[in-house]
């Protein structure tokens, strides 16, 4: 265990950028969003991000080859990208769990290499969350916010953050940076951990629990007529896909740059209409359909597929920001979640 | 830094030859640049097909992977991807990558079994590849008959090669029917649900078929009251996809990805999906 004076964490974030870029949540006009550090840049004091960690990992645009024409001839150029190593700081314990998440669906075989570059340069170093929201949910999905996983934990108590390695990236890092440190000891951050936990089992949806909708069949929660009043009022707006850290859809599209064609790969969401739209027909034609879908993908199928992990980790995002209020919450308790005593 | 090629970035392949099949369907054969085939496939596998700029497309390979020099495209013209792919001559160049999904279980589940193929449409051209397979392989598999319809004659893919080479080959029987009375035509009119139906075929034997939704699900009906069993009913599945590696979740339905999982389903398998097909 490490650790640094609050008032000295510039010497830290000092220490880090001198080798590598170093991001961290910034208050800005949208809220906070990650910036790279440099001299000035205050760290926001917001529980967590607007949009969530996964852009460090899988860009909302990226591009993966250029073709030049010519005739009838096609040169495939696949995009080549210096990757630079990079530190990510804050980030909270459900988005450091989303990563597992993503990692299952981008590095499982055949593996996304755009993706895994990135994830294989960055360090993450987490921050546990003194002051969680009434909009969190993370344990519900057995994340512990006491003990926020990445590479490097982070705990700050009082005047002091404490930081701990939590694999070999991350120990390389803290070596790398042990002049901005001072040794610690591990005892000394048990009562940081023992009272977010306290404050965890206070909040109201800390006793959420997927058993019920577990217990039931796929295709009797997917045929369930509940769909149809959660999804009523859902604009189809793609909010909740956008912000959401685990929502991993993309589309592949051409753009001609007038000197050849660029193809770039973009988020996408399964709640536009023209998600699964071919030349004769769509096999989602409402709205319905396409909400049901999102849910579904994140509490049954992901699961079905992944050893019974959800596709969810409890960031609240898409209790914040769906502009009707819908949410996955409404959507596990609608659908037989209970509350657990 | 190691150099790894990411899937979703494609080869190319070359335009050799472009049969017109039907008055919308074209039968491409590509190769690779240098000549030879881009990759080696299995029955009922699929490539992703684009012209750059105007965007890709998921296809079966029409070819079967004993054809040891070229991969053919049967593609029914409906969209930009396929009307561009139609304007095409012979030595453009186009990206392929590939192959994806399952395809049929050719070397397990179909091994010396009778084996039925029933087709609407351009749903022959899944067909065509492990027809030809086991043709080439023909100690391997039992029987085969082909039920093959289409609204009219002109709309029949592969004609000439049904009518020259799978109507002649011994062990092999071909039952061709348009939907309406035509001249010059002498054979079976009617549907292809109602003509599997008149035919009938012992319920030992394994049935595959392919076409638009609607004709599957009443041949299915009919395969169901003529007491064959679902798990030896074979489909193919089309679906949007972009990424071909289950990656993408364009094609998810249910627990299962299309583009990996299938396109080959069996009919009791669909059974415990979700009905979004
Ligand atoms: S579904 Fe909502 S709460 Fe769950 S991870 Fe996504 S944005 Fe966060
Ligand atoms: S659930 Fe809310 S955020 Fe998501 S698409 Fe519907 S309206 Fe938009
Ligand atoms: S096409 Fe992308 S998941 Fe199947």
């Amino acid at each position: 265990m490490l650790k640094v004076s609050v008032d000295k964490i510039n010497d830290l974030f000092r220490a880090i950028a001198a080798t590598q870029k170093l991001y961290l949540p910034v208050d800005t006009n949208a809220g906070a969003q990650y910036r790279e550090w440099s001299e000035g840049v205050t760290m926001s004091q917001a529980l967590n991000t607007n949009r969530s960690a996964k852009d460090f990992f899988f860009p909302q645009t990226e591009n993966l080859a250029e073709f030049k024409m010519e005739g009838k001839k096609i040169e495939v150029k696949p995009q080549v990208n210096e990757y630079e190593d990079y530190v990510v700081f804050g980030v909270r314990a459900c988005d450091a769990a989303s990563f597992a998440i993503l990692d299952r669906v981008f590095l499982s075989e055949p593996v996304d290499t755009f993706y895994a570059h990135r994830r294989e340069h960055g360090t993450i170093i987490t921050l546990a969350c003194n002051r969680p929201a009434e909009t969190c949910f993370c344990t519900t999905f057995g994340v512990d916010p006491a003990v926020p996983g990445g590479d490097v934990s982070a705990w700050q108590k009082g005047e002091e953050l404490y930081l701990e390695a939590q694999t070999e990236k991350g120990e390389k890092l803290l070596q790398a940076v042990a002049g901005a440190l001072s040794q610690a000891e591990s005892e000394d951050i048990e009562p940081v951990k023992a009272a977010i936990r306290v404050m965890m089992e206070k909040l109201p949806l800390a006793k959420l629990s997927l058993k019920g909708i577990e217990d039931q069949k796929m295709l009797d929660l997917f045929y369930s007529d509940k769909w149809n009043a959660l999804s009523e009022s859902c604009l189809g707006c793609g909010t909740c896909t956008f912000v959401c850290p685990t929502c991993q859809c993309y589309d592949v599209r051409d753009f001609d740059t007038g000197n050849g064609i660029q193809r770039f790969r973009c988020w996408d969401s399964c709640m536009y209409s023209d998600f699964t739209k071919m030349a004769h027909g769509n096999i989602r034609n409402s709205q319905m359909e396409r909400f049901r879908q999102r849910f579904m993908h994140k509490l049954v199928y992901f699961p079905e597929n992944n050893e019974g992990i959800y596709s969810c980790v409890g960031c609240g995002r898409c209790l914040a920001k769906c502009p009707i209020h819908m949410n996955i919450v409404k959507v596990i308790k609608t659908m037989g979640g209970t509350e657990n005593e | 830094m190691s150099e790894r090629i990411d899937p979703l970035i494609p080869m190319v392949g070359v335009v050799t030859d472009i049969r017109v099949d039907t008055p919308d369907v074209k039968t491409f054969r590509v190769e690779a640049p240098e000549g030879g085939k881009v990759f080696e496939h299995i029955p009922g596998q699929c490539a992703m097909l684009s012209v750059p700029g105007v965007g890709e497309g998921m296809f079966s390979i029409t070819s079967s992977p004993t054809q040891k020099n070229y991969m053919e495209f049967s593609i029914k013209k409906c969209g930009c991807v396929t009307s561009w792919l139609h304007s095409m001559e012979v030595g453009q160049m186009i990206t392929i990558r590939g192959p994806y999904g399952n395809g049929f279980p050719v070397d397990t589940d179909f091994k010396g079994k009778d084996m039925v193929f029933i087709a609407g449409g351009i749903g022959l051209a899944p067909l065509h590849s492990v027809i030809n397979y086991a043709r080439d392989k023909r100690d391997q598999y039992g029987t085969i008959d082909v039920v093959y319809g289409s609204r009219s004659m002109d709309d029949l893919v592969d004609f000439p090669e049904i009518q020259n080479v799978w109507c002649k080959e011994e062990g092999m029987n071909v039952h061709l029917t348009i939907d309406r009375e035509q001249e010059g035509w002498d054979g079976h009119v009617g549907f292809v649900p109602n003509y599997v139906k008149e035919l009938g075929f012992d319920a030992s034997k394994t049935f595959i078929i392919c076409g638009p939704p609607i004709m599957i699900k009443f041949t299915l009906a009919g395969l169901t009251e003529m007491g064959i069993a679902k798990n030896q009913v074979y489909t193919t599945m089309e679906l949007k996809m972009k990424c071909g590696i289950g990656k993408c979740g364009r094609c998810n339905i249910g627990d299962k990805y299309v583009c990996k999982d299938g396109p080959v389903f069996r009919c009791d398998q669909i059974d415990e999906m979700t009905n979004e097909y």
